[in-house]
């Protein structure tokens, strides 16, 4: 009876070894955008080993494995160029910053994992990340718990800074574009009436809707219609007729991408030639792609651009491109401005404990970062500037900076 | 003893030995008292997810393991039970804030969401056995994997509790106590439920699903039966992980949460509680033992040992670790007796 037991299983066996085979091939491949991390290309030291006197240690969590590797590979070499530039230059009151990078895959799990080991057992003053808002919102009440600050670059969900008091972020919140846009259109291209096609289902672009919609409108300008669509949708054209019959100088489309370009297409096939504007959700190469040629003239906003010639920027794109080798993103550019920020509010707290640091960090005013003058407001959230960008053959021209 | 090997044991056993569990669940609730202030908090985080770790495996190990089907949408019911629970307790704390000061009340609500997350995950459980367990093997595991991914689609496009955006501010009302008293209460009822009667039904269906059926066994209700239970476990790890996590996003859900846990069965041994409950742990504490690696080298190779560790164990014993021998079978004859309350000499150990 046994031995019929044992042959039987065998050949059942068998059969979940091919399913062995399978589950470890995919975890190999969920694992193989693992790299090398970027803290060697430039040897950084990372003494973890020197003595708390004379070193700043502080933490950064990010998604270096994992589906979106390249936000968290960008933002880390953001991180190590500010540290560099910073120790190169005597450092924060004569103290060096240490940072410890730590991997979360892009998992909210594994996220509040490592910020639990950088906070109680490589004791950090301060956590740099997440990129994304769902990792960081893992992170934050840890944070917040333990009284240590975070800063994150570039999560753009109200939400993250409402943890609690110790949470700075240094890029703005998806309304701010709006309002951004609506200044642009009114000062910059001088415009009466604007047509607005919003996502619903998506709350950035309601957001953005709704904010441009109320400081246009206070600027007195007149909104001659506000259609709306789903994304995924395909057919704007009713829509797009709608717009046609009130004759508008422009139509704000806060979309991604995606429908952007369709819209771009379908609003000149109608004959609409006015331009179109929108805010960071366009920053794809996609969006030449889908929207071709039907997509000039359009305006939207971003977090900086390449072209900006302020000192600032040229300096740290030059700087970048010594030590990558390539022209820095956006999440490169506040990675960086996450680190000089929490410098300068070190330098200027009396002293380094982290109820004088988080109230330098809180009276931040006209800082010039890379990604805008950067202001701290009492939410802390970043009040900076935005740039606009103009689509010229597919290519993205640097037109202004926006002010809050 | 000279008892002949009974391949049903009798009912009373498992009162008979119900200290054998009762023992761990007092020092559990006693520790508790302790190891919240006392212990590191990152060691803390890594003892929460080791053991809501052991509950997924042990009870994915009801279904893959014991019953032979092979089912990849365990992070699904997982999520099932997670958003539930998370969602009646962030209504209810932010109705009635003054129940995070009373821990009695916080426990209760606790209790009372975690079984309606459990129950939620059994029902969407059922709903996804009761067609899909007439199906075998690959192609069982393609459509769990299929309804997997419908769950969390569904939750990504649900405004009320999130959608992409997440589910912030979840109550923190997980603790060590419940955590481990769930750990011991997952093991006893998947340990019991394996060598009673419907246990029994459970290794049929596995060994040989014909025989099974002209002996009198109902398959596609045995099937269903043991799925529906694992997906109960499933879905109470689910809250337990919402309510320490303090947040919830569809991606912790994904396919991939489905085969860690796969893989923690996988390597224990399919048909070993005891060998579920190591691999788990083994598995969470071994992605974090190699965090100083990464430190030390500063290169980020931490998932490729890992996986590189997971092939060679898996070439050198490709049973698991304990194939579907228990702990008990290493054990003297007469504790095991104690313990197990037969004396039935489990296959496998010869």
């Amino acid at each position: 009876m046994k031995s019929i037991f044992q042959v039987s299983r065998n050949s059942k066996m068998s059969r979940k070894n091919q399913w062995i085979a399978v589950a470890l091939a995919m975890s190999m491949t969920a694992i193989s955008g693992c790299k090398k991390s970027a803290n060697t290309v430039n040897g950084i030291s990372q003494n973890n080993n020197s003595a708390a006197g004379d070193v700043i240690k502080l933490g950064e969590v990010g998604s270096m494995t994992g589906s979106e590797a390249t936000f968290g590979t960008s933002t880390h070499q953001g991180i190590l160029l500010a540290v560099k530039i910073i120790n190169a230059a005597g450092g924060v009151k004569g103290k060096q910053f240490s940072v410890t990078s730590l991997d979360d895959q892009g998992k909210p799990e594994e996220a509040a994992t490592a910020v639990t080991k950088l906070i109680n057992q490589n004791n950090v003053s301060a956590i740099l990340g997440e990129v994304a808002s769902s990792r960081s919102l893992a992170m934050a009440p840890i944070a917040q718990q333990n009284k240590v600050l975070m800063i994150t670059p570039s999560s753009t969900n109200p939400k993250v800074t409402e943890q609690g008091d110790h949470i700075f972020r240094v890029c703005f919140i998806d309304p701010f574009q709006g309002t951004v846009m609506a200044k642009f259109a009114t000062e910059t291209l001088k415009l009466k009436k604007v047509a607005i096609l919003r996502d619903v289902k998506n709350d950035y672009s309601v957001g953005l809707a709704n904010y441009f919609k109320e400081t246009f409108v206070k600027a007195g300008g007149t909104i001659v219609v506000d259609q709306s669509y789903s994304a995924g949708d395909i057919d704007f054209k009713s829509q797009l007729t709608a717009i046609r019959a009130k004759a508008p100088e422009a139509i704000f489309v806060p979309g991604y991408y995606t429908e952007v370009g369709l819209i771009g297409r379908q609003a000149r096939e109608l004959g609409l030639k006015v331009p179109l504007m929108g805010g960071d959700g366009w920053d794809s190469p996609k969006l030449k792609e889908i929207g071709g040629a039907a997509m000039d003239g359009s305006y939207f906003s971003n977090h900086y651009s390449e072209e900006d010639k302020s000192p600032v920027v040229q300096d740290f794109i030059s700087k970048y491109k010594a030590d990558y080798g390539v022209v820095p993103d956006g999440l490169a550019a506040m990675g960086y401005d996450a680190v000089v920020i929490l410098a300068d509010a070190m330098k200027r707290a009396p002293t380094l404990n982290t109820e004088d640091v988080r109230k330098a960090l809180l009276a931040t005013r006209d800082f010039p970062g890379v990604t805008g003058k950067i202001n701290i407001n009492d939410k802390r959230d970043a009040v900076k500037s935005a740039v606009v960008l103009k689509v010229e053959n597919g290519v993205f021209k640097y037109q202004t900076t926006v002010n809050p | 003893m000279t008892k002949t090997p009974s391949t049903h044991p009798k009912g009373q056993s498992g009162l008979r030995t119900l200290w054998v569990w009762l023992a761990p669940l007092a020092v559990i609730l006693i520790l508790n008292q302790f190891i919240g202030d006392q212990m590191d908090p990152y060691f803390y985080t890594i003892l929460m997810y080791a053991g809501i770790n052991i509950i997924l495996a042990v009870s994915l190990n009801l279904v893959n393991g014991f019953t032979g089907q092979f089912s990849m949408g365990h992070a699904g019911f997982m999520s099932v039970g997670g958003y539930l629970a998370a969602f009646i307790t962030t209504h209810v704390v932010s109705a009635n804030p003054e129940i995070m000061n009373n821990p009695v009340q916080g426990n209760l609500l606790l209790f009372g969401t975690l079984l309606l997350g459990g129950t939620g995950a059994a029902i969407a459980g059922y709903i996804v056995g009761l067609p899909s367990l007439r199906l075998k093997g690959d192609y069982l595991a393609i459509v769990t994997l299929g309804f997997g991914e419908i769950i969390r689609v569904i939750i990504l496009n649900v405004d009320a509790i999130g959608g992409a955006r997440g589910m912030p501010n979840i109550p923190s009302l997980t603790s060590f106590g419940w955590v481990y008293s769930l750990v011991i209460v997952t093991t006893f009822a998947v340990w019991r439920l394996v060598n009673s009667a419907h246990g029994r039904a459970f290794l049929s269906v596995r060994e040989d699903e014909i025989a099974a059926e002209s002996m009198g066994v109902n398959t596609t209700k045995t099937k269903v039966r043991a799925f529906v239970i694992g997906a109960f476990f499933a879905g109470v790890a689910g809250g337990l992980f919402a309510h320490y996590l303090r947040y919830l996003n569809p991606a912790t859900f994904d396919f991939n949460r489905s085969f860690e846990i796969i893989i923690m069965v996988v390597l224990g041994g399919m048909g070993s509680v005891t060998g579920s409950i190591v691999a788990a742990v083994l598995l969470t504490v071994l992605k974090e033992a190699l965090r100083p690696l990464q430190e030390l080298t500063r290169l980020d190779f931490r998932m490729v040992i890992y996986s590189l560790m997971l092939i060679i164990l898996m070439l050198t014993k490709p049973n698991g670790l304990f194939g579907t021998r228990e702990i008990s079978d290493f054990l003297p004859e007469g504790l095991r007796k104690k313990i197990t309350g037969s004396n039935k000499p489990k296959e496998g150990a010869a």
